[in-house]
């Protein structure tokens, strides 16, 4: 949104195509807040602490330049959200307040409650529909096309209807958010199947990173309907304490320094091993209590949580603990981008948000994503409106139309079809005890058979039932191949990095190494296949100080 | 585990029926839940929309036993036990297919509002007291099931008069924003059709994020519309100084 808004403000033509209702996208859900170096509640906070806190979240495999822009540019993001209508919590003196995070060194999370996404999406939201922007809500693209190698449109279906649309367009700006569906226990709604990951890999784009993936580590454990759900960081930030059975105070063994504020592919870790080793909760999980805090305070603060484990747990969060434990939450990796305009490597294609890859390296610290989507979407936005300024008509393939077509078509066609709900659900089950947060060599190789058997039954997933008007079914079908790209990508890079860092962890290879502290794995599609390959980590010579300074502190 | 019956209306714009379905209950469990087991073991075409499954985003609701709910946040064990669960989609809306209906008109609507315009050279100070108001109808996820009850739309039909208690709440975080220059009270009197609102307070009841729609958004600006259109004080001075505020477009 953030892309669409920039790009129609240079004064492009502009399309925003959602599969749901505007407004209800992933970023709705964000709790916590929004990670930008205002330096309101800390004044000694800066964009150069908070570029050495993303380098050290992401252990040093972010693209440099990225996290740069990131860190400097948040603050003005924020800045301009409160100038278009949002209204963030206040600081005594009237300011933005901020809050404290995971890895974080300041406060520095602006938040409203714990609603910030319903914050920015609504904010973003309006500026967009009154600066007329064209919104096309529940239509899900599943083909970009190409002229040769640009880009040169996409095709898709209505919800509504089951029709077909192509759309003609100079560029394209991917921005699909995460890929949590490829796992069983997910904080992640239904249209996380990694369909712009996907969509880029399969128009020749790169992806990188991919076997990051972030278990945030408190989600939900009961009741199962909503097994997890995510409770917010925030509860963290706010002075939430985490106990396991025993009642201890179990981050004292994992991270002294900073207990239940470490970074989350750390916390994660530590309340599974807690779990594994027979001292979790009733549940499977263990407890995270924050009824030390006083109950007013407690409900104006973090309201949604307040109500969430009221309605659905019969749990006071004010007075008892409540039960967490890790929950897929979301994909560092995506596609490889220009940090200054979000170009991928495909002439007319521009990426920004979760699907793409870079700015939070091997973990990503709470509060930077929203303001990686504000930041770059807002430089996605400017760079493909630059190119289509200068670039010629589209010109769009009937035969790729066609194709595109017969693909949805096809799966009314089959009859006895494999089942497309069972296939999605053996999915998510390999990818969750095989590629989840503890990983090892045995484990990824069957994941990887497991992943080529699901990928030649996907070949034959079907309707069972119904027409092509609204019918989730059909929707599923498609979506399966997305999710299937997405999770071999994560797979085939999980084995290829032989060593634990950040959100990745091989037990077989417990331990940091050397090389691959210096080398992304980038993915791309080549005529024979799927190609996985290193490639040395993108630096900025200007900014090596700050990166050692970090380095020597984090030692000590 | 139990099985309880849940009857579910399926069908498009040109009719439908409800169909019965026994469902696998467990504990803890939420109707969107029953929805999406069936989907997956008996009817995979059976239309809703949802996203969060956590009442944050307004995507999934319905009627559940009659009366307007989001389905991922009505818990089995709140509704009476042993008996069959009727769920059917919004009634004030248009259907599509089975639970979804056509919200488009209220798109329609937030286009006609007038945006946040803030006060030039305004210095971004405002106190959390200043705000908690404004942050209160900022809390609103879009669910319309507010517009779903209201008798104004749901009895009467009058989409093109009255925008409706959403709206209302909408209207009042921009009108109440501290740092706001628009002046939307001719908007309210005039296309938005707050007259019509006679404070039932049906909306209040059913809005699942607890914002006092009638109390805290309504009246307070009914009484600012009186105040500028019937407040002979007003009257007067806006004569002599001329008119101060720049009005909404639309008026
Ligand atoms: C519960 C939860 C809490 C979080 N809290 C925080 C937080 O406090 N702070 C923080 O910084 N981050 C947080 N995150 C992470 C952050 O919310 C997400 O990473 C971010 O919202 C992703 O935004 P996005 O714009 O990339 O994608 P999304 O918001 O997921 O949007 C993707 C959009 O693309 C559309 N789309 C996808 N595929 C297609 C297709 N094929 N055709 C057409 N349209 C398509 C979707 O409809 C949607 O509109 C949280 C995440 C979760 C799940
Ligand atoms: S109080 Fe007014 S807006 Fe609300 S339901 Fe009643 S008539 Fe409609
Ligand atoms: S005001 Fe309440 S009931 Fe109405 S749309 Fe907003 S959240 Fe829903
Ligand atoms: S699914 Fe989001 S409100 Fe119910």
């Amino acid at each position: 949104m953030r892309a669409a808004i920039e790009c129609s403000a240079l004064g492009a033509k502009t399309a925003l195509i959602c599969k749901s209702l505007l407004g209800k996208a992933h970023t709705v859900m964000a709790e916590g807040g929004v990670a930008a170096a205002l330096a309101h509640v800390d004044a000694q906070d800066s964009w150069r602490t908070h570029f050495q806190d993303t380098l050290f979240g992401g252990k040093y495999l972010n693209n440099w330049r990225m996290a740069e822009l990131h860190a400097r540019e948040a603050p003005e993001r924020v800045r301009e959200l409160e100038r278009w209508g949002a209204v963030f919590d206040r600081t005594p003196d009237g300011k933005i307040l901020q809050r404290a995070f995971g890895g974080h060194t300041y406060r520095r999370l602006a938040h409203v409650g714990d609603r910030t996404g319903l914050e920015l999406i609504r904010t973003l939201q309006d500026k967009g529909v009154h600066q007329g922007i064209d919104v096309f809500m529940e239509c899900t693209i599943t083909k970009l096309l190409q002229d040769d190698e640009r880009v040169c449109g996409a095709f898709g279906y209505w919800r509504e209807t089951g029709r077909f649309v192509v759309y003609r367009a100079k560029a394209v700006v991917l921005a699909t958010g995460g890929i949590g569906k490829c796992y069983k226990i997910t904080s992640n709604s239904w249209e996380s199947t990694g369909d712009g990951h996907a969509l880029g890999y399969e128009a020749g784009a790169e992806l990188v990173d991919m076997e990051f993936v972030q278990f945030h580590p408190t989600g939900m454990v009961w009741p199962p309907g909503v097994m997890g759900l995510l409770v917010t960081e925030a509860v963290r930030g706010e002075g939430g304490i985490l106990r396991n059975n025993q009642g201890e105070r179990f981050m004292e063994k994992y991270d002294p320094k900073r207990m239940e504020l470490s970074t989350r592919d750390v916390v994660a870790r530590a309340i599974y091993t807690e779990v594994k080793e027979g001292r979790g909760s009733p549940h499977g999980g263990c407890f995270l209590d924050i009824s030390h805090r006083k109950a007013p305070y407690v409900r104006q603060k973090l309201p949604s949580m307040y109500h969430q484990f009221k309605e659905l747990a019969d749990v006071d969060i004010t007075k008892e603990p409540m039960e967490v434990g890790p929950t897929g939450h979301y994909i560092m990796g995506g596609i490889k981008v220009d940090a200054d305009t979000g170009a991928s490597g495909v002439p007319g294609l521009y990426a920004a948000g979760e699907c793409t890859g870079g700015v939070n390296g091997a973990n990503r610290l709470g509060g930077n994503s929203l303001s990686d989507l504000l930041v770059f979407g807002r430089r996605a936005g400017a760079g493909a409106a630059e190119y289509a300024s200068r670039a010629a008509p589209p010109r769009i393939d009937p035969t790729q139309v066609e194709n595109a077509a017969g693909e949805m078509l096809g799966f009314f066609e089959r009859p006895g079809a494999e089942d497309p709900y069972k296939l999605h659900v053996d999915l998510q089950n390999t990818m969750q005890n095989l590629a989840g947060i503890f990983r090892e060599e045995k484990d990824l190789t069957v994941a990887m058979a497991r992943l080529e058997d699901l990928q030649q039954r996907a070949a034959h997933v079907g309707v069972v039932e119904g027409q092509r008007m609204y019918n989730p079914g059909w929707h599923l079908c498609r979506d399966l191949h997305n999710m299937l790209i997405c999770s071999q990508a994560i797979v085939r890079a999980a084995l290829l990095r032989k060593e634990s860092r950040g959100a990745h962890s091989r037990l077989d290879f417990p331990k940091y190494d050397a090389y691959w502290g210096e080398h992304n794995i980038v993915i791309k599609k080549e005529p024979g296949g799927m190609k996985v390959q290193a490639r040395p980590v993108v630096k900025v010579a200007e900014l090596i100080p700050l990166v050692e300074e970090k380095k020597a502190k984090e030692t000590k | 585990m139990s099985i309880r019956t849940f009857s579910v209306w399926r069908g498009d714009r040109n009719g439908g029926r409800f169909v019965e379905y026994p469902v696998e209950v467990e504990e803890g469990m939420v109707v969107l839940d029953a929805i999406h087991q069936i989907q997956r073991t008996q009817a995979q075409d059976l239309a809703c929309r949802w996203n969060c499954k956590a009442a944050k985003c307004g995507s999934c609701g319905a009627e559940v036993n009659g009366r307007p709910r989001l389905m991922c946040k009505t818990r089995l064990d709140a509704l009476p036990a042993g008996e069959m669960v009727r769920i059917q989609p919004l009634k004030t809306f248009p259907v599509i297919r089975d639970l979804v209906t056509d919200v488009s008109w209220n798109y329609q609507i937030n286009k006609k509002i007038p945006p946040f315009a803030p006060r030039p050279g305004a210095s971004w100070v405002m106190r959390q007291q200043d705000v908690n108001r404004v942050q209160e109808f900022r809390k609103c996820i879009e669910c319309f099931l507010c517009q779903n009850v209201c008798h104004v739309l749901r009895e009467h039909e009058r989409k093109s008069e009255f925008y409706g208690p959403r709206f209302f709440v909408r209207i009042a975080s921009l009108q109440m924003h501290p740092l706001d220059s628009l002046d939307r009270r001719p908007l309210l009197k005039n296309e938005a059709g707050l007259g019509l609102c006679n404070i039932t307070k049906c909306c209040t009841e059913v809005c699942p994020e607890d914002i006092h729609i009638t109390d805290n958004a309504i009246i307070p600006l009914k009484e600012r519309v009186v105040d500028r259109y019937y407040d002979p004080v007003q009257i007067l001075l806006r004569k002599i100084r001329g008119a101060k505020v720049k009005n909404a477009p639309g008026e």
